[in-house]
């Protein structure tokens, strides 16, 4: 039996308890040093009240946003946070990146009042692929953003179609009163959309200048989901996203509601794009996070902002301020070189991060350090390099670093890829080691790329907080 | 005097982009490169769907899809197109087949829910399957000493009574995760379950590949050495890993 108890207020001590324990579970970890506390308080409270996610969120004024996609996802939830924060609310959010149940859970904890009011007038949740249906179900969201589906991880995720699978059947579940925002550019995210109760948005590129010649090798076979036939493309943009069309049976792209077009690159610094809403007037946006990817995360953010019915001018200031995610692309100043670092986490994350910095140049102009660790977060199946496009790199003077556990295998993945031998260079796999040995490398006074693995990010990250060099991403 | 004429292979490249679940297009890749390092031209040709098998082809290369591509896939590979396959391996053509495409190369593969796949019958075995996902790092010993790799299957094989394995399971669970083998051979065909890929870190078997694809091609063949520092570290790393997590 389980019952709830009330006191006169009508107050759930069941929650309240739980909570108490939870955020003293959360304080506890932090004091310890134990990282920054992000999940481990959501299985405590999930534990005592395994409706407590449920009965948070109930009390959010605004309601919940969910956000989910293979790539992308930890940035796109971090904008629209930004944007709802100048409003401002008071945003519910898993900012770390800690994207299952729990650390959602944990997010609402943090925010939450001892008295078991939910802290927030809206809850941004980003959604790890797998935790989409559990997350839905309990947070029951008003709007659900997808953003991609591309190939990741599938040792942990088993093959794509089953993630396919399973988000149609969350997204058929969904009522009338909620909105499904999809990238329309996504041929297999509209499929899954198709006929729901639910209202559905879709956002899109219409860019002239950056577009793919032919489909990247990671982009998974582009087959049409009703006839069979292979998909054809008017633009293609990234990976398999583009303006998509079957010559056979005639599907093609659905109508846009926010379309990107006109987007500048920047660098590795940040971009500017042109949103138009409904084929209405345009309104120029720059963002402080480069790469063609990045211009997707904004449209995406921006369309979530609109059909919360916050103003453009909010919208656009909170994305020309906005900085990257721990990790995901930033400088750093270590032992007077000048670092940039980039995550790479999946085939078509690292072929965007290869076209951004072989950009300007067509080339590899700098020394460039990539660490690939095969945990869990990683992947364990290093499969994965051999889908990225590294034949961009056999150009350039840049000299390429290999560490990580698996950083052998990275080396090898560049000499097939045709990059001459004397430009490969293998450091220590270990990462602290790796890292010295490359600093090393390049002279004082020079710039340098790093493109870590997950869990290599995280070792990079705890060696240079531990020098003075980066804050603890929980401190951002 | 008389200037000998580059020596060239075909490798035919089954479904091509339609079957290359996760990364084995390093496979071909590394036949390409191997020979290109010898001065071997390489022509790369992709046979899709309704295409039939050339038969100048010297390495087939077949590699794995999701379920709805294994399926369209065994409904082309029938009648005709299965007996040149099977005639083109009978002539001494090589072939490497990796997860869907080696299931489809046995008598059949029996899906979860749905329709028996019918194979191409080149290898006497059959796929079912299996109630768990084999997951993780594999090191096999075969004849070409220890190859590496990582599998990721729940189909589970049964080579019929004779049939070669590739390999013995020393790191992993294998054809079954019961005979204790990985993989089968017939002739120069090698089916297995073997992604990473497979092929950039096991050189001696890539060569081996090449070396049958020439005599395939020309009756003899000389592969000279290359430097495979990069390779066998790549090797050794795979080794250690395997043996750490599983």
């Amino acid at each position: 039996m389980d019952k709830e108890f009330r006191t006169a207020q009508g107050r759930d001590l069941r929650l309240v308890a739980s909570l108490a324990t939870a955020k003293v579970a959360g304080a506890v970890i932090r004091r310890l040093g134990r990282g920054g506390g992000t999940s481990a308080p959501g299985l405590v409270a999930d534990r005592l009240d395994s409706a407590m996610l449920t009965k948070l969120a109930a009390g959010l004024e605004q309601g919940a946003v969910i956000v989910a996609g293979t790539n992308g996802k930890t940035t796109t939830t971090r904008m629209i946070a930004d944007v709802f924060e100048l409003v401002p609310w008071r945003v519910v959010h898993n900012r770390s990146g800690s994207n299952l149940v729990r650390g959602a859970i944990a997010a609402f904890v943090q925010r939450a009042s001892l008295t078991g009011c939910p802290g927030g007038e809206i809850a941004v949740i980003e959604a790890d692929e797998a935790a989409l249906q559990e997350l839905v179900r309990r947070v029951r969201p008003r709007i659900v953003l997808l953003n991609n589906l591309f190939r990741d991880q599938l040792d942990r995720y088993g093959e794509l179609d089953t993630i396919g699978k399973t988000w149609r059947g969350v997204l058929k579940d969904l009522d009338a009163g909620t909105t499904v925002i999809v990238n329309g550019d996504d041929p297999a995210l509209v499929v899954i959309s198709d006929s729901i109760t639910a209202k559905r948005i879709c956002f899109g590129l219409d860019e002239q200048t950056h577009r793919l010649d032919v489909l990247p090798h990671a982009a998974d076979a582009a087959v049409c989901r009703v006839c069979g036939a292979d998909l054809a493309y008017h633009a293609l943009y990234v990976s398999h996203l583009g303006d998509w069309y079957c010559p056979n049976c005639g599907r093609k792209r659905p109508d846009l509601t926010y379309t990107g077009s006109n987007i500048e690159l920047q660098g590795v610094q940040s971009l500017a794009l042109n949103i138009s809403e409904g084929g209405g007037h345009t309104h120029h946006l720059t963002v402080g996070v480069p790469g063609l990817y990045n211009a997707y995360n904004a449209l995406a953010a921006a369309a979530v902002a609109r059909e919360v019915g916050i103003p453009w001018e909010l919208i656009g200031q909170a994305f020309d301020a906005f900085r990257s995610a721990f990790g995901r692309i930033e400088r750093v100043q270590y032992k007077g070189r000048d670092l940039t670092l980039a995550l790479v986490k999946n085939p078509t994350g690292f072929n965007e991060v290869l076209r951004m910095l072989t950009a300007e140049t067509g080339g590899l102009a700098l020394p460039t350090m990539i660490a690939i660790n095969d945990l869990d977060a990683d992947g364990r199946d290093v499969s994965w390099l051999w889908d990225v496009d590294f034949e961009l790199l056999a150009r350039g003077k840049g000299d390429l670093y290999t560490t990580g556990l698996r950083g052998p295998d990275m080396a090898n993945r560049l000499k097939y890829a045709g990059v001459a031998l004397d430009r490969i260079h293998s450091l220590p796999n270990e990462l602290p080691a790796g890292l010295d040995a490359f600093v090393e490398a390049v002279p004082e006074g020079h710039a340098a790329y790093m493109l870590p693995s997950y869990t290599a990010m995280l070792a990079l990250h705890k060696t240079l907080a531990d020098r003075g060099a980066v804050d603890a991403f929980w401190e951002q | 005097m008389t200037t000998e004429s580059p020596k060239c292979l075909v490798v035919g490249w089954l479904y091509g982009t339609k079957m290359n679940i996760y990364g084995d297009r390093g496979n071909v890749l590394a036949i390409a490169q191997r020979a290109r390092w010898r001065d071997i031209d390489v022509e790369i040709r992709e046979i899709g769907f309704g295409e039939p098998i050339p038969d100048d082809v010297d390495i087939f290369f077949w590699g794995g899809g999701q379920d709805q591509e294994q399926v369209a896939v065994s409904h082309d590979m029938q009648g005709e197109k299965a007996e040149q396959l099977r005639t083109a391996i009978e002539n001494g053509a090589a072939m490497l087949a990796v997860c869907g495409g080696y299931q489809l190369l046995g008598h059949e593969y029996r899906p979860h829910n749905g329709e028996p796949l019918r194979g191409v019958g080149l290898f006497d075995a059959a796929s079912t399957a299996g109630p768990e996902r084999f997951i993780g790092n594999v090191v096999v010993n075969s004849r070409w000493g220890t190859l590496v790799g990582f599998e990721n299957h729940s189909g589970l094989t049964w080579l019929g009574e004779g049939v070669e394995p590739l390999g013995k399971i020393q790191v992993g669970r294998g054809n079954n995760g019961q005979d204790g083998t990985e993989g089968a051979i017939y002739r120069n065909a090698i089916g297995c379950y073997l992604h990473g890929a497979l092929l950039p870190k096991n050189p001696a078997l890539t060569d081996w590949l090449i070396e049958m694809g020439l005599r395939h091609r020309y009756g003899s063949a000389d592969l000279p050495d290359i430097d495979d520092d990069l390779e066998r570290r790549a090797h050794e790393t795979a080794m250690q890993r395997a043996f750490t997590t599983r």
